[in-house]
């Protein structure tokens, strides 16, 4: 049996999804689409129920593809559980009579029941249950209150039909029933609804960002750092290493698949960064380099997400990503891209027109390096001087705003508006952030531990044919030409297809200067991205746009790999460098706008 | 009563929404959203250079988009 679970976005749909399934649960895209939804399974009276998180929508008509796919998933369905937040009551009861309006039986959760009240906000649920015909169920799901009565409404299949007519008359109706259910007294201001309100202003806002963003790099690093220095390198050393050790004595030290498996031996032995093979540098990479960096990133990022705090972030970036061609909802992508390049391209699809998704997708993909290859750089830049990480990201700033503009100017279309709901901010519940974050790192498990055993196969393969030798010879020139790598480098950039974090890992045995690795780790992120996010993007965009994509990309890449090698001298940005940068930036407010698109006029919306 | 776009409306006052200067499109938008002519709002921010403004609308706060914050007109209470 079906149960969706649907109603408006941020009314504790998700929570109440993580309180009724267990941990079997999958994230799914919807067939034919890059819609995205979370599906998990709930034992009920010796029977299986299939519960299905359908992304929120204000409406059954639908204006958003998010929204389509929400009411195509309705045909499928036996039973719809439409969580409403009591807060909003007015708003919310727009979607249920919509629901009430087809033929399924919907039962109704009554969310954030306490919250409602401290609001002063009354509402007389038995009454709302008699007025609407189906049952309500008052629920606190960050506390796990209701979800028990929740369930034991599971089996209900009455069918109720109605017929409001129009959006008129249905907001007459609901009217009409909010006069009679809710009563609002006086209400106290907490402290958390003071901060809410002062996030909000950019007066007060901006610097409040500014504190929140250091402190969540510092706690990332922090995090990244500790488990790295106290955990994974440690277990792999003391624990993990002997067992490898003792294999590859028993694989006698060489041969085939002594380096298939256990690979080069460096000094007589193994290292977990050099040696390349699928149980050393195969293993260390994902779980000791980069699992506690993803750890720490997407630990962050539930928080910030489960306080409400992430869509104050793109209110406050608003006006920066106008510049650009976008509004303030893309630079949830660009944080999402952070983490995950894959997850990101997959958001764009909320984006309004195909313009905003064409430049949202390119910027990611060309600025935003996945938390992978973040781990690797500070892995192997950390060595030399955290300064040189902090470059690496100046540059990639440098490139997202120069591009955005440019593309901005030369792009037809016009951009849309922001309009976004800024969730209460609230004290979120850490059962649910640490069920999210299980759910990342099996995320990133499954995607990165076969892309990464797969690329140190093909490695290692075309080390023994002698194909790297040949592209060495190829290309490697060009490479030396332009961005002063050495001819081996070819290699990474290759294998940087498959994953970035694999080809900063074959940068290692080449010895770089740190002013190489700086213009290696930039063309690395902005070349091109890994085959499981140009699949999505592939989805997203259709060929043609890819193409077009892709070609800036390289373009990109040479100009900037070539620039950073030219201005990046004895350890900084040369002065030449960046005056570079600040005519690039004033030049560009000479080009001519393709069209007219600021005409109000003309804007769709 | 006078009348005001919702972007030159004050902040911290209080209006009721009266009519939509635009498409179709953008009325259902927002009427999904339970913004609709009849509806009070106080404004909370104003847009900060070129950023959106932000409302309340019942216990609801909504950031608007400074061109679609121009094409909704309010009248101050």
């Amino acid at each position: 049996m079906k149960v969706l679970l649907m109603g408006n976005p941020n009314v504790g749909k998700s929570v109440i999804f993580s309180r009724l399934t267990g941990t079997r649960v999958t994230a799914s895209n919807y067939p034919g689409t890059t819609v995205e939804y979370t599906e998990g399974y709930l034992q009920w009276q010796n029977k299986t129920f299939n519960i299905i998180d359908v992304p929120g929508t204000y409406t059954l008509e639908p204006t958003s593809k998010a929204e389509e796919v929400a009411v195509d998933m309705l045909t499928e369905g036996d039973l719809v559980v439409n969580v409403i937040d009591a807060t909003n009551l007015e708003r919310n009861l727009n979607v249920t009579l919509q629901l009430l309006e087809k033929d399924i039986p919907v039962i109704i959760a009554l969310n954030m029941w306490d919250e409602a009240h401290h609001k002063g906000i009354e509402i007389d649920a038995n009454k709302l249950q008699e007025k609407l015909g189906v049952p309500v169920i008052p629920t606190v799901a960050i506390k796990g209150k209701g979800i028990r009565k929740l369930i034991n409404k599971f089996d209900y299949n009455k069918l109720i039909t109605r017929n409001y007519g129009n959006t008129e008359n249905r907001w007459a109706e609901i009217g009409k029933i909010v006069e009679e259910v809710q009563k609002i007294k006086h209400r106290h201001r907490t402290w958390l609804e003071l901060i809410d309100e002062l996030s909000l202003k950019p007066l007060t806002g901006i610097p409040l960002l500014i504190v929140i963003l250091f402190l969540s790099f510092k706690i990332i690093r922090f995090i990244g750092e500790g488990l790295i220095g106290y955990v994974t390198e440690p277990f792999f050393i003391n624990i993990y290493k002997p067992f490898i050790v003792q294999l590859s004595n028993l694989l006698g030290g060489e041969g085939f698949l002594h380096n298939l498996l256990i690979g080069q031996l460096i000094n007589g032995e193994i290292d977990f960064g050099q040696s390349f093979g699928l149980l050393s540098t195969g293993i260390f990479i994902p779980f000791a380099a980069v699992l506690p960096y993803i750890i720490a990133f997407y630990f962050i990022l539930g928080i910030m997400e489960d306080t409400g705090y992430l869509p104050r972030i793109a209110v406050l970036a608003d006006n920066l990503m106008h510049k650009v061609g976008l509004h303030g909802f893309s630079i949830i992508p660009m944080i999402l891209g952070l983490g995950c390049n894959v997850p990101a391209a997959l958001a764009v699809r909320t984006l309004e027109n195909e313009r905003e998704k064409f430049i949202a997708s390119t910027l990611m993909a060309i600025a935003i390096p996945c938390m992978a290859q973040i781990a690797m750089i500070v892995g192997l830049l950390g060595k030399y001087n955290g300064k040189y990480i902090g470059y690496v990201f100046i540059i990639l700033i440098s490139v997202w705003i120069i591009v955005g503009l440019l593309l901005n100017k030369l792009l037809p279309g016009f951009s849309s508006d922001l309009l976004l709901e800024m969730p209460s901010l609230r004290v979120p519940g850490i059962g649910t952030i640490i069920k999210k974050l299980w759910m990342r790192i099996i995320y990133f498990l499954q995607e990165a531990l076969p892309y990464m055993l797969m690329g140190i196969f093909i490695v290692n393969l075309c080390y023994i044919l002698g194909l790297f030798k040949v592209l060495t010879v190829a290309i490697g020139p060009f490479l030396n030409k332009i961005f002063a790598l050495p001819q081996e480098a070819v290699s990474a950039l290759l294998m940087g297809f498959l994953r970035k974090d694999l080809a900063m890992g074959m940068l290692v045995p080449l010895g770089l200067t740190a002013k190489q690795l700086v213009v290696a780790s930039t063309i690395l992120a902005i070349y091109f991205p890994c085959v499981a996010t140009f699949a999505v993007l592939i989805k997203e965009l259709g060929v043609i746009n890819m193409i077009k994509s892709a070609l800036i990309m390289m373009i990109t890449t040479l100009i900037v790999g070539g620039f950073v090698n030219y201005a990046f001298q004895e350890g900084k940005i040369s002065l030449t460098g960046w005056l570079i940068i600040v005519l690039v930036l004033f030049l560009l407010k000479y080009i001519p706008e393709i069209n007219a698109k600021k005409d109000i006029g003309k804007n769709k919306n | 009563m006078k009348q005001f776009t919702l972007l030159q409306l004050k902040k911290e006052e209080k209006a009721r929404i009266v009519a939509f200067n635009g498409g179709k499109g953008l009325i259902s938008k927002l009427n999904a959203r339970n913004i609709r002519p009849g509806k009070q709002l106080t404004k909370i921010s104003n847009n900060f250079a070129g950023g959106p403004v932000t409302v309340r609308i019942d216990n609801a706060k909504v950031a608007i988009g400074h061109r679609m914050a121009a094409k909704i007109i309010v009248e101050v209470l």
